[in-house]
């Protein structure tokens, strides 16, 4: 990695605009951006990525930011990591706040409607798809999928909010694990 | 004017919320604000909703921030009726939803070791991510079935039961089911990138309805 302090907040944020603008698809088609642009510039090391994914993976939010937010930081310290993140996030917030603000006035226009019909039942495949290879990788015993089958449930059909169910698998494992931990001692 | 600022508020409460409790990404987002912007304040209809998503596959960037931008401007500028304040929701959503991350990773920066081979952690990650694959099933079931309690009979508490009906401004008819599994089928096996997907299926629209 170069020294810090010798790339300009301004080059972080172009550097970052550049990626946000041509990522389709989330921050999993972000990564092969990332990582490209930043080891062309010779701004990271080899095995610094593969330790910047798993810990942006783990955060809350989302994949696309933190990797900015991370990115940036250890590019430039704080003042980096907004640039980043700014970079990252623009191109997306003006290109969208454009179609929100055109698509109000097309939305009755017939031919849209019948692009939309089309696209609806897409656009839940394309739901499913992440989600069952998600399913897939982490789901490695009876229990996790279980885990998976109730928080659908619980959403889906007893309307509970999503955040509680986080909260609760959240706080019930932390205490089971903590409970196994100082069993062993 | 106050209930526009109220609504602000709103706003920026609901997806800081969103921010601080997505774990697992833009789709696993998806589920959050669906169940606060569709479900829980009932600003955005099932079908609305759908389109946002749509649209938020087709143009650039993550996922999470596009329906974000485009929840805030939808939300404010129908409420209040304003281009303006439409653009100062979307502002509000988005950066609300940036706002914890930001948080959070710089604390992760700075305890960058540490954090990684906590046992704890990774106790409380190995519930959260199966947890997170069930809630993106739920976004996808939502949008395809609604389910409905039928409201208590005399002297009860409990709701006497539960119908579910198909989404029917999603799947109108079999045509609809057919794209469905065509597109699934498509980018399961085929691995066929997103945005073809949804361009053919924008084709498709047009030809079949």
């Amino acid at each position: 990695m170069q020294e810090a302090g010798k790339i300009s907040l301004w080059r972080i944020f172009a550097v970052f605009a550049r990626i946000g603008a041509f990522t389709f698809g989330g921050g999993f088609a972000m990564l092969p951006l990332i990582s490209s642009e930043m080891k062309r510039r010779g701004w990271i090391d080899e095995d610094e990525m593969p330790d910047i994914i798993a810990l942006s993976q783990s955060a809350p939010g989302l994949l696309a930011v933190n990797i900015s937010i991370f990115a940036g930081y250890r590019l430039r310290g704080l003042g980096g990591s907004i640039a980043a993140t700014l970079g990252a996030v623009l191109p997306s917030f003006v290109a969208i706040l454009l179609v929100a603000m055109v698509f109000s006035s097309f939305k009755d226009n017939p031919w849209v409607l019948r692009a939309f019909q089309g696209l609806r039942p897409v656009v839940i495949a394309l739901i499913v798809v992440p989600m069952l290879s998600m399913a897939r990788s982490s789901n490695q015993s009876w229990w996790a999928w279980a885990l998976s089958a109730a928080a659908l449930v619980a959403v889906a059909f007893l309307g509970i909010s999503p955040v509680w169910i986080l909260l609760c698998v959240g706080v019930t494992a932390f205490a089971l694990t903590w409970f196994k931990e100082h069993r062993n001692k | 004017m106050t209930d526009t600022i109220i609504l602000l508020l709103q706003l920026f409460w609901t997806f800081l919320l969103i921010g601080t409790f997505t774990i697992g990404g833009g789709y696993a987002m998806l589920s959050l604000i669906q169940g606060e912007v569709v479900v829980h304040h009932a600003w955005l209809s099932e079908k609305t909703f759908t389109d946002i998503v749509a649209i938020s596959q087709m143009t650039p960037g993550p996922i999470g921030i596009n329906t974000a931008t485009y929840v805030g401007y939808d939300v404010l500028s129908a409420a209040s009726g304003s281009h303006l304040l439409g653009i100062l929701g979307s502002f509000a959503a988005t950066l609300a939803l940036v706002l914890p991350s930001f948080v959070i990773m710089l604390m992760i920066v700075r305890f960058y070791q540490k954090f990684k081979s906590n046992r704890l952690f990774e106790g409380v990650m190995g519930a959260i991510r199966p947890t997170v694959a069930g809630l993106i099933g739920a976004a996808a079931v939502v949008l395809t079935l609604k389910a409905t309690w039928l409201p208590p009979e005399a002297g009860s508490i409990l709701p006497s039961g539960l119908t579910i009906d198909i989404v029917r401004e999603n799947f109108p008819d079999w045509k609809s089911w057919l794209l469905f599994a065509a597109a699934f089928a498509a980018s399961w096996w085929g691995k066929v990138s997103p945005i073809l997907l949804l361009l053919i299926a924008a084709g498709a629209g047009l030809l079949l309805y």
